[in-house]
C-alpha cells in the first residue's frame, strides 16, 4: 500500500550524487541564467555616457561588460541582469533607463 | 610472526605520550586552544613545534571556535590536522565540530573527558563528548595510555583513509587517564611511516583546481547530503578494523572495534567505555575468583556504533550492567544503556538491562563499584525488571 | 605490587615523587604508575600523590585507598590529613621528621611502622631549598627497596637537567644512606 504513496521530492538530488564533502565546481552561476527574473532592463543612451564605468562597478551581479576604448561603453548581459536597477540610480549622467518589459 | 616494537617503555604523562604520537604521525598543522585536563597534550605540541622537533605550523588560537574554524581551514588546504579539547571548550567549539565530517575532513581531535559546567567542575566523566554525540564524527574511546598513544596515530590512518575521509575523536579520561603516568612503548618513526604515510588528497583547496566547500544545501539537498555522509560514516567501520590490524601487523598491539574480557558462559557482563574500564577488569579478576560469572564488554568504537560486534560480545548473558558517564536529564537513563537497549530490543532472547551512573563529576570509581553494579543488575534482572537506572553512590 | 601514597603541600613535590618514582621503576623494568590527586594546583595546600609499582601490569585505576607505605613530605600535613587512613597491616610511614619516633607516634596516634628522616635539614643543606622530594624519594626507595641511586639517576637528570640533577643525585643519597627505621 505504501508503495503507491509518492513521498519523492521534485528536483531533489540523489544520494548517489551528492560529492565527496558536498562540494562544487566553481563557476557554476554561469549556468544559472537570471535574466528572466527581470522587471525592467536597463537601456543605455550612448549620447550622453561618458564610459565611467560606474554602471560595471556598481552593479551586484556583474553583468556588465567593458566594450573597450573603440566602443567606450559597457553593455548589460542580458542573460543575467535581474533588473535591479542599482546602474539606473548610481549613473552620474542619468543614462540609463530601466525600461518595464513586455511580457 | 610479530612484529612487536623492540623500543623500552617510558614512564611519560600520558598527554605527553600523546603530543609525541602527534609527532610521529607528523601533523602538519596544530591549531588549539588550552582547557584543563587537555592543555598538556597541546602545550607539549607547541614545545615541539618551538623546539624544532615537530615541522608544524602551530596556531595559537583565541577559542575553540577558532581553533576548529582553522583546523577545518588547514584540512581542506591538505595539510594532516590535529587538535585537542575538553569540556566547555568542546561545546565551544560545537558549532564547527558538526560541519568538519559534512565537508569530509579528515581532521583528528582529542578530547580529554571532563565535565560540563554547572556546578563548575574540571573532572572527568563523559557529558562533554556525549553532549556532542550526533556531530557526525568517527568516535574511540582509548582505555589506558599505550591505547591512547597508539590511537593517536591510527586516528590519522582512519581519518585519511580515501574510502572513510571522515573526522577521528579520539576520548580519553581527563585526569584519570590524561594525568597518569604509566609506561609507555613509542612506535619507531621509520615503521610509523610505514604505517602512515603522507597525506595526499585531491579533496582539497586547489588554485589550480578550485571547488567550492561549505555550500548551502537547500530541502532538495539537505536530505540526501546528511543520507550520504551517515552513509560514509556507517561504511567506515571496515576501514577501522583494517586500521588496526594493520597496525598489529606492524606493532604487534592489536585492537578491536568491541573488547571482551573473561566473557566466556558470563551470566552478567559489565558494558563501559574508556579507562575505569581496567579498573573493571580488575573486579571482574575478584568476582571471577569468587565464583561469579561475570564479564566486561568495552565499546572501543562508539561511532560507528558496533552494532553486531556488540550483540556478538554480548552473546548469551542473561543481565547486562551497562556504565554511562553522563545522563540525559528528563529520560529515564544514559545514553549508553539506552542505545544498548534499543539495538538489543528486537532480540529473541535479549538481556535484562540495568543502567549505572558511575564517576560523575571526578568521583572516583573504586573496584567495589562495580562489585556493586553486577549485585544490582542481578538482583533487579532476575524479577524481571526492565529500565533500571541508578546514580551509584548518590548521597540523597 | 605496592602501592604508596605521597602527602606533602604544593611546590614540595610530592606529585614530582611519586612520578619520578614511577619513571625509575618503569626504566629499572618494572610496571608502574603514578597520579595526584587532581585539583586546582596551588603553593602551600596539602597535595596527595600516588604510586603503584609492580612486576605485572597494572590495570587498577582507583586511587590509592589501602597504601603498603605512607610518604609524608611535610610533618605540618599530619596535623590536618589523616595521613596514615587505610595503611595495611604491617605498613610502612616514611615522614619527614627530626623528632624522635616515639614522640609522633604519641602526638599523632600512629599504630604502624615509623620510619624518619631529617629531610628538611638535608634538602637545606644540599639543595639549598626546603623542597624534600627528592630526599624523601631516597628515603623511600631504601626503605622499600623500589629503588637504587644508580636507577634514578637517568630519571633526575632528565627532570632536572645537568645544572641541578647531581645535587638533587646527592640529595636522594643522603636519604637513601641515612634513614632510620623502627626495628
Amino acid at each position: 500500500m505504501s508503495k503507491k504513496i509518492n513521498v519523492t521530492v521534485e528536483g531533489a538530488v540523489k544520494v548517489k550524487d551528492i560529492p565527496l564533502g558536498f562540494t562544487a565546481q566553481p563557476g557554476t552561476t554561469k549556468n544559472f541564467k537570471t535574466g528572466d527574473w527581470r522587471s525592467a532592463r536597463p537601456v543605455l543612451d550612448r549620447e550622453k555616457c561618458v564610459y565611467c564605468g560606474f554602471c560595471y562597478i556598481y552593479c551586484p551581479d556583474g553583468v556588465y561588460q567593458d566594450m573597450g576604448a573603440e566602443e567606450k561603453y559597457y553593455k548589460a548581459d542580458l542573460d543575467y541582469c535581474k533588473g535591479c536597477g542599482v546602474c539606473a540610480q548610481e549613473c552620474p549622467k542619468k543614462c540609463i533607463q530601466m525600461v518595464v518589459e513586455e511580457v | 610472526m610479530k612484529a612487536a616494537d623492540s623500543a623500552k617503555p617510558v614512564g611519560i604523562e600520558v598527554s605527553l605520550a600523546i603530543a609525541e604520537a602527534v609527532k610521529l604521525a607528523e601533523a602538519e598543522v596544530v591549531a588549539a586552544y588550552p582547557i584543563t585536563p587537555q592543555t598538556h597534550i597541546v602545550e607539549h605540541l607547541s614545545d615541539l613545534v618551538a623546539n624544532g622537533e615537530l615541522n608544524a605550523e602551530y596556531v595559537p588560537v583565541e577559542s575553540e571556535q577558532s581553533a576548529m574554524s582553522a583546523c577545518m581551514g588547514s584540512s581542506a588546504a591538505g595539510a594532516r590536522t590535529f587538535t585537542a579539547t575538553s569540556s566547555q571548550g568542546l561545546i565551544y567549539m560545537a558549532e564547527m565540530v558538526f560541519i568538519a565530517p559534512m565537508m569530509r575532513l579528515p581532521i583528528v581531535m582529542a578530547v580529554a573527558n571532563r565535565a560540563i559546567s554547572a556546578p563548575l567542575n574540571i573532572w572527568n566523566d563523559h557529558s562533554d563528548v556525549m553532549s556532542i554525540r550526533d556531530c557526525g564524527w568517527i568516535q574511540i574511546f582509548a582505555e589506558n595510555g599505550q591505547e591512547a598513544t597508539d590511537m593517536s596515530i591510527i586516528s590519522f590512518r582512519i581519518a585519511e583513509d580515501k574510502n572513510v575521509m571522515m573526522p577521528v575523536i579520539l576520548n580519553l579520561d581527563g585526569f584519570t587517564l590524561s594525568h597518569f603516568i604509566e609506561p609507555i612503548l613509542f612506535p619507531e618513526q621509520d615503521k610509523v611511516r610505514q604505517y602512515l604515510p603522507p597525506y595526499v588528497t585531491d579533496h582539497k583547496l586547489d588554485v589550480k583546481k578550485p571547488m567550492s566547500m561549505g555550500l548551502l544545501g537547500g530541502p532538495e539537498y539537505f536530505t540526501e547530503a546528511k543520507k550520504a555522509a551517515n552513509d560514509a560514516l556507517l561504511a567506515s567501520k571496515p576501514y577501522v578494523t583494517k586500521a588496526f590490524d594493520e597496525f598489529a601487523k606492524i606493532f604487534g598491539r592489536q585492537y578491536k572495534l568491541v573488547e571482551s574480557y573473561r566473557t566466556e558462559d558470563a551470566e552478567t557482563i559489565i558494558v563501559s567505555m574508556g579507562s575505569i574500564s581496567e579498573t573493571a577488569m580488575v573486579a571482574v579478576d575478584e568476582m571471577r575468583a569468587a565464583g561469579e560469572k561475570v564479564g566486561l564488554v568495552r565499546l572501543r568504537l562508539w561511532r560507528p556504533f558496533p552494532v553486531e560486534e556488540l550483540r556478538a560480545a554480548i552473546g548469551g548473558a542473561k543481565y547486562l550492567a551497562v556504565v554511562d558517564r553522563h545522563f540525559t536529564p528528563g529520560f529515564p537513563e544514559g545514553p549508553v544503556a539506552t542505545e544498548i537497549r534499543a539495538l538489543m530490543y528486537h532480540e529473541e532472547n535479549r538481556p535484562r538491562i540495568s543502567n549505572f551512573l558511575l564517576g560523575l563529576g571526578g568521583r572516583d570509581v573504586p573496584r567495589n563499584h562495580f562489585q556493586y553494579i553486577v549485585e544490582r543488575a542481578k538482583e533487579i534482572g532476575s524479577t524481571g525488571r526492565q529500565g533500571h537506572f541508578e546514580m551509584v553512590g548518590v548521597n540523597e | 605490587m605496592i602501592e604508596i601514597r605521597f602527602h606533602g603541600r604544593g611546590g614540595q613535590g610530592a606529585v614530582t615523587s611519586a612520578e619520578l618514582m614511577a619513571q625509575t621503576a618503569i626504566g629499572s623494568g618494572k610496571y608502574a604508575q603514578a597520579f595526584p590527586s587532581f585539583g586546582p594546583e596551588r603553593r602551600g595546600a596539602p597535595v596527595t600523590a600516588f604510586l603503584r609499582i609492580s612486576d605485572e601490569p597494572i590495570r587498577i585505576r582507583e586511587k590509592v585507598y589501602n597504601p603498603d607505605v605512607v610518604v609524608v613530605l611535610d610533618p605540618s600535613v599530619m596535623s590536618v590529613t589523616k595521613v596514615d587512613a587505610g595503611l595495611k597491616d604491617g605498613g610502612l610511614m616514611i615522614i619527614n621528621s627530626a623528632h624522635p619516633v616515639e614522640s609522633i607516634r604519641q602526638q599523632h596516634g600512629f599504630t604502624q611502622k615509623i620510619a624518619t628522616i631529617d629531610a628538611l635539614t638535608i634538602a637545606l643543606e644540599v639543595l639549598r631549598v626546603p623542597i624534600t622530594n627528592t630526599v624523601m624519594m631516597g628515603a623511600l626507595s631504601k626503605a622499600c627497596g623500589v629503588a637504587t641511586p644508580d636507577q634514578v639517576r637517568e630519571p633526575l637528570m632528565n627532570r632536572f637537567g645537568p645544572a641541578l640533577a647531581p645535587k638533587n643525585q646527592e640529595a636522594f643519597e643522603r636519604a637513601y644512606n641515612s634513614i632510620k627505621a623502627e626495628g
